[in-house]
C-alpha cells in the first residue's frame, strides 16, 4: 500500500533518514581510536528495498548493508573518519532527504485534493 | 548499562557531546595543573587524556561515543634545580608537572570543533524531522 502509494519516495526517505542517522555516527566517532567510517550504498540499498516490497516480504528492522569508507589517508590511531567527506555526505543527504520529503508532500496533496473533490 | 532503550539521533548526539564535555575537562585540568611543583618524582601531577570508545547499537545501526577509560601520560616530570623553593628535596630539586600548554590548548580547540559539529548536524536533522512531522 505503502509502495503504490508513494511509489520510490516512501523507500527512499526512510533510507535517507537511516543514512543521516549512520553519517551522524561517524562525525560523533571522529576522534574514537579504532573506529571505521561506515556509509550506506544508497542506490544498492534502495534497490533491495523495492525488490523486497515486491516480493511482499514483511521488512523487520534494517536492512541497508553498511559499507565501510575507503579513507584517503589512514590516519595512526586507525581512525578513518575524514570530517569533510562526513561533512559535504551529511549535507548532500539532507538536501536528497527534504527533496524527496517534497515528493512524498506533493503525492499527499493530490490524493488529498482528489478526497476532497476540489 | 543500564540504559536499554533503543539509541536515538538525540540520545547519540547528548553522549557525543558529554564525551566531548569530559575531553574538554581532562584539558583544562592539564592547563591548571600546569606548573605545579612536587617534592617527590611520583607526587608530580601527570597529565589526563580522555580514551574515547565505540558504543555500537545494533538495532538503529547508530554508533556512539563515551569515554573509554582516563589515562595518565606516563611522560617524566621535569627535574629543576631550585634550592630555595620550599618544596625541594634534599639535593634541592624540585618536579614540575610535564604538562604541553601547547597541546592542551590544541585537544580543546579541536574538542570544541567537534561539539559545534556534532550540534549542527543534529540541528540539521532535527529541522528535517520537523519538516516531515508538519507536512500534511
Amino acid at each position: 500500500m505503502n509502495e503504490r502509494l508513494f511509489g520510490i519516495h516512501g523507500a527512499a526517505l526512510t533510507l535517507r533518514s537511516e543514512r543521516m542517522g549512520v553519517i551522524a555516527s561517524n562525525i560523533a566517532n571522529a576522534a574514537t581510536p579504532g573506529y571505521k567510517a561506515r556509509d550506506i550504498d544508497f542506490n544498492a540499498a534502495l534497490d533491495a528495498r523495492l525488490a523486497n516490497a515486491r516480493g511482499s516480504i514483511a521488512l523487520g528492522g534494517s536492512d541497508a548493508k553498511l559499507l565501510f569508507r575507503s579513507p584517503t589517508m589512514p590516519s595512526l590511531d586507525g581512525n578513518t573518519v575524514e570530517l569533510a567527506r562526513e561533512q559535504v555526505a551529511f549535507a548532500e543527504n539532507a538536501v536528497a532527504y527534504s527533496a524527496t520529503l517534497s515528493f512524498v508532500q506533493g503525492k499527499v496533496n493530490t490524493i488529498t485534493r482528489a478526497l476532497k473533490g476540489e | 548499562m543500564p540504559e536499554r532503550t533503543p539509541m536515538t539521533l538525540f540520545s547519540m548526539t547528548t553522549r557525543a557531546m558529554s564525551a566531548q564535555m569530559v575531553r574538554m575537562n581532562t584539558a583544562t585540568s592539564n592547563l591548571a595543573n600546569a606548573g605545579s611543583v612536587s617534592s617527590t618524582e611520583d607526587g608530580a601531577y601527570r597529565p589526563i587524556r580522555a580514551v574515547f570508545s565505540v558504543e555500537l547499537d545494533r538495532a538503529s545501526g547508530l554508533a556512539g561515543v563515551t569515554v573509554g577509560s582516563l589515562v595518565r601520560a606516563d611522560t617524566a616530570p621535569t627535574k629543576r634545580y631550585d634550592p630555595s623553593h620550599p618544596l625541594a628535596d634534599k639535593d634541592g630539586n624540585v618536579f614540575e608537572a610535564p604538562v604541553d600548554e601547547t597541546a592542551e590548548m590544541v585537544e580543546i580547540m579541536e574538542s570544541a570543533r567537534q561539539y559545534q559539529n556534532m550540534v549542527q548536524a543534529l540541528q540539521t536533522a532535527k529541522q528535517l524531522m520537523l519538516e516531515t512531522l508538519r507536512s500534511q
